[in-house]
């Protein structure tokens, strides 16, 4: 067997295309199953919490030293053209329009989103999943759903928390070590940053990011090998496929967001 | 939720719960090619009676479960729940008929982050409307039965294999089933969870007037509480009838099965390349064709 045989071709073409399937039928069936889940909104608060909370720690300490390393590198840049006072402002901008969301999305990859994978994969190793199919209860909607709405929820608040704490990590370098005016500093933030304009994109690019990263995750889980091996492969493939995914999702949006 | 349980009182007929016409199965498509795991198999499963499904790992036993809780679909011929074809059944049949199952996985398949007090419940939290303190009661009811109403408050990861295993058969038995399929319920057991889970099987059976058909290696223990017992293999039906019945089967294929030799119809070497191709002519191997016991 060659690996240019037309037959290997064609069987990679279909088993390509199923999965391309099998992925958008689950996302249907998550999107449409929102009303359900919310309707046991505290399935959606544990995964919340799970997700979320434990993801706190890892996303503010990011969030701290990518603020400190902004207002260093930012004030370098603007000293040279006297305008050091605007570093609020760019680190601020930064941050709520690119740096928040991406960042937090790559980091929520790897903490949350591998935590789910594993979790799915090895539900479906222990024939968890199957027990509930065989006694009528959808794995779907009980399992995954509440875990999509719920990391969807969590992505944008840890975005959020993510700029906040990068932004008071640029105070403690631009105004509490180099010493610009403090005034300036959040004067020039708030005269500069546009609640549409800046800060709704950041949302919105977070909000996607949520759903694509949780997305796959589930997807990976959910489709994985029920084999050790397996599950490993499919934790390897959604950090792989949900990074790249942000980073391309992100080149997109920012794209139609600046057209706009 | 679903409030409207289908009632689990056996029907007043002695047409057998389950009947298996013709089935064909086997991974690969079209039918003809691949690994055939049934081919042709006919049987039925009387209603009140354990039903032991016996025969070589990878003979089709667990796949004949499989298609009775319609998670596969045979390829040829029909599956009969209580004469509705499985096949032919949409999700919300197919969840109906399911309520009317119970199934014990080999592992016990239970959730690694509820206690088992919690794994019991499940099944009652998601698909009836019951209180809680109504739930309480079902679930230490059923905890009590398999001896673990002690242990509600352990969590998996402190319950021992067999002790495991009793609590995802009181989950299977929370919603009063018809039917409790066991898939095998004695690997790995030692000799004392090993009898417990036997006269468990059917002291249930017998109380609770239910149907059980239970996949197993374990000839000894198998061939004590089961009313009958049908050998598969090579995809076919070797042998059935009451235990005595199939231990004096002088049929080949159950002679092997019954006194376990390591050879006979059910071939120990997978079939592939034969010894001339591989190694060249001539060449004579020390292979073991066995006589084991």
């Amino acid at each position: 067997m060659s690996w240019l045989s037309p037959s290997d071709i064609g069987f990679a073409v279909r088993s390509a295309l199923a999965n391309i399937g099998h992925a958008a039928r689950l996302f249907v069936r998550l999107v449409s199953l929102a009303g359900a889940s919310f309707k046991r909104f505290g399935l959606i608060r544990d995964q919340i919490h799970f997700l979320g909370n434990y993801s706190l720690l890892i996303i503010t300490v990011s969030g701290l030293f990518v603020g400190f390393v902004l207002g260093l590198q930012g004030y370098y840049t603007l000293q040279r053209y006297g305008s050091s006072e605007a570093l609020g402002l760019l680190v601020a901008l930064s941050l709520v329009r690119e740096l928040g969301p991406v960042i937090t999305a790559l980091l929520f990859a790897g903490r949350a989103g591998t935590a789910l994978t594993a979790e799915v994969g090895i539900m479906k190793r222990d024939e968890v999943l199957a027990y509930m199919e065989m006694s009528a209860i959808d794995p779907i909607a009980r399992i995954l759903a509440p875990r999509f709405w719920g990391g969807v929820i969590a992505m944008p608040i840890l975005a959020a928390v993510f700029s906040a704490v990068g932004i008071l990590g640029g105070y403690v370098v631009g105004v509490l070590m180099i010493g610009i005016d403090g005034g300036s500093f959040w004067s020039q933030m708030q005269g500069g940053v546009d609640v549409w304009r800046d800060v709704g994109n950041g949302v919105i690019k977070s909000v996607v990011f949520g759903v694509a990263v949780t997305f796959i995750a589930l997807f990976q889980g959910y489709e994985a090998q029920p084999t050790p091996e397996g599950v490993a492969r499919a934790t390897t493939r959604t950090v792989v496929m949900g990074s790249l995914a942000v980073l391309g999702l992100d080149f997109m949006l920012t794209a139609m967001m600046f057209s706009i | 939720m679903n409030t409207n349980l289908p009632t689990s009182a056996p029907a007043p007929t002695h047409a057998p719960l389950i009947e298996l016409k013709d089935v064909h199965f086997g991974y690969g498509q079209p039918v003809n090619t691949g690994r055939k795991i049934l081919d042709g198999v006919t049987l039925s499963i009387e209603r009140g009676k354990v039903t032991a499904l016996m025969g070589a790992s990878g003979g089709g036993k667990t796949t004949v479960l499989r298609l009775i809780g319609g998670q596969v679909k045979a390829q040829q011929g029909e599956v009969l729940f209580d004469n509705s074809n499985i096949a032919t059944l949409d999700q919300n049949g197919l969840y109906a008929v399911r309520r009317r199952m119970g199934m014990l996985f080999q592992f016990g398949a239970i959730f690694s982050d509820l206690s088992a007090f919690d794994n019991v419940a499940f099944p009652l939290r998601e698909l009836t409307d019951l209180s809680e303190p109504m739930i309480r009661d079902i679930v230490l009811m059923k905890l009590h039965a398999v001896g673990l109403r002690g242990a509600r408050d352990l969590m998996p990861s402190e319950l021992s294999g067999g002790m495991a295993r009793r609590v995802a058969l009181a989950r299977a038995m929370a919603l009063d089933p018809e039917l409790v399929m066991y898939d095998e319920p004695f690997a790995g057991l030692d000799p004392i969870s090993l009898g417990t889970s036997g006269q468990l099987i059917r002291q249930l059976n017998d109380a609770l007037g239910i149907t059980s058909i239970i996949v197993s290696h374990d000839l000894e223990e198998t061939f004590l509480i089961a009313d009958k017992v049908i050998i598969l293999a090579n995809g076919k039906i070797a042998a059935q009838g009451t235990p005595d019945e199939v231990k004096n089967s002088d049929d080949p294929l159950v002679h092997q099965f019954v006194n376990a030799k390591a050879d006979g119809p059910v071939k120990f070497q997978y079939p592939g390349a034969s010894i001339e191709e591989d190694f060249g002519s001539g060449v004579k191997l020390p292979v073991k064709t066995g006589n084991s016991k």
